[in-house]
């Protein structure tokens, strides 16, 4: 399946299939197991991502590192809201699954356990406010997920390879595209929203304070989250990109490649650097 | 890579290498035991050494070693399971690694049997084992795997791969190391099937130690 997303949406196109359902009959022809084993999987995982995510909202946690300490039960109590409904949603289960995560919970990585919360805050809340059933949100998931591939063959989903963009960046590429075939998209939004999706974070550096999947990443799958929401709706809209979306994912890469190491997991450089000095100088005066 | 692993695995969190890598790891170095261990002496390294209390590694390689998958909520608290189930550890952690900077030193030890192996995770809770005992090896866990040692001599290799033949049982990946020139030797399979547990009492007749291990979990 080593195809960039182009080859695979021309493919559905030919074969008159949703994107969705291309890939599932892919999955089944590389794995040899049945299409219905393959949702019952997705199924369970969905399972997963909706645990956490009541998990992440019902206690306040704090991580083992003590940098955690219950944003997910602060924010989902709080009474002051710019926008609040659906929106608000949106951010405290990102904000709830990405901590569950840093607090050693049950998580999906979707694609990466850092970038774990950005799925379930898009796909979650709206099946809520659009009524999409399981069968629709494992749809998603399989969007989502030959998007990811897409990445992974263009490009890399890894942080160590290309920093936050590729990890928080690509899940929420693949968010984005799910939410517009669950919304009716045609192929081309797909491509659309997910090269928009891309296009807006490209750059962001992988800078984790202390090492740790805490500091600022729980805050950047909110990140993730919102950004495939506007992306999708502006897909939905008809906006096109005007670079394909190959090309933005393939330029993904080549800006990580292009990074320095510091930024890229390392904890050498960026908010990781600063947070070591800013301790540094606290040791210092004390 | 499919969509199965892009969407997944489903896991413990908060790292994909530092967590649910570090359980393969410990579990890996269980079924190679072979038996309930009772000790475990790990040796934290590189990245492993200066992350790892914050990623719960040090419990994920204690619950791996207690034969947890890596989604299993018990990895929380693999501290107590450790000692509810008489598995005495303890963690140390060194700058210096080897072969990857996700590295651990396991000296597992069971009733009659004490091994020890290095091992790397490296990437998306991928592991590889690249020492067992005195031999340098590379093996993922990925397949079911054969070890087998024995005292270097010609012929070894052939009877064994001959009786996997009679199983019809693909190669994926082999190598055989050894001390020296007909000192001890150890041989390493992974495989597309397992072998049946006849087939492997044939094979132990001859060869000192044999040890069949099915692939690793997600």
């Amino acid at each position: 399946m080593a195809q960039g997303l182009e080859a695979f949406l021309r493919e559905a196109q030919e074969k008159n299939l949703p994107f969705s359902e291309l890939m599932l009959a892919k999955e089944a022809e590389e794995t040899g197991l049945q299409p219905e084993e393959i949702k019952e999987k997705l199924v369970q995982r969905l399972e997963v991502m909706r645990q956490a995510r009541q998990d992440g909202l019902t206690r306040s946690l704090t991580s083992r590192s003590g940098l955690v300490n219950g944003a997910a039960f602060t924010y989902a109590r709080a009474q002051k809201r710019v926008l609040g409904g659906p929106f608000s949603e949106v951010v405290a289960t990102a904000l709830a699954v990405a901590e569950e995560n840093a607090c050693m919970g049950k998580i999906v990585a979707a694609p990466t356990a850092g970038s774990c919360g950005i799925l379930p805050a898009v796909l979650l809340p709206m099946a809520e406010v659009h009524g999409f059933t399981d069968e629709d949100l494992v749809k998603g998931l399989l969007t989502a997920g030959g998007i990811g591939l897409a990445i992974e063959n263009l490009a890399t989903l890894s942080g160590a390879e290309g920093g936050c963009q590729a990890e928080c960046g690509s899940a929420s590429a693949m968010a984005a595209g799910a939410l517009v075939e669950l919304m009716g998209g045609d192929l081309g939004q797909i491509a659309s929203a997910v090269a928009f999706a891309l296009k807006n974070v490209l750059g962001l550096v992988c800078d984790p304070v202390e090492g740790l999947v805490e500091v600022p990443c729980i805050k950047r799958n909110v990140l993730g989250a919102v950004n495939a929401l506007a992306a999708a709706e502006m897909a939905l809209a008809g906006l096109e990109t005007i670079i394909s979306v190959d090309e933005v994912i393939k330029t993904m890469g080549q800006v990580g490649r292009a990074m320095p190491e510091s930024l890229r997991e390392t904890s050498q450089g960026g908010l990781a650097a600063t947070y070591r000095k800013l301790k540094q100088n606290r040791t210092a005066n004390s | 890579m499919g969509i199965i692993d892009i969407i997944g695995p489903t896991m413990i969190g908060p790292s994909s290498s530092h967590t649910a890598g570090a359980a393969r790891l410990g579990r890996f170095a269980r079924l190679i035991l072979g038996q309930k261990p009772q000790r475990v002496d790990i040796v934290l390294r590189g990245s492993f050494a200066h992350t790892g209390t914050g990623h719960g590694t040090d419990l994920a390689l204690i619950a791996g070693c207690l034969g947890l998958l890596p989604d299993d909520p018990g990895i929380v608290k693999a501290d107590q399971l450790a000692e509810e189930n008489g598995l005495v550890y303890s963690i140390t952690a060194q700058d210096e690694y080897r072969y990857h900077p996700n590295e651990a030193d396991l000296l597992i030890e069971g009733k009659d049997e004490k091994i020890k192996i290095v091992g790397t995770s490296v990437g998306g809770g991928r592991i590889r084992i690249r020492e067992l005992a005195a031999y340098k090896i590379d093996l993922s866990g990925d397949y079911p795997t054969l070890l087998a040692s024995y005292r270097d001599r010609p012929g070894v290799v052939a009877k064994v791969t001959a009786l996997l033949a009679e199983e019809k049982i693909n190669i994926a990946q082999m190598n055989v190391a050894r001390e020296r020139r007909g000192g001890g030797a150890l041989l390493v399979a992974e495989m597309d099937s397992t072998v049946s547990e006849e087939l492997a009492r044939r094979l132990a007749a001859d060869l000192d130690w044999v040890r069949i291990i099915p692939a690793l979990e997600d």
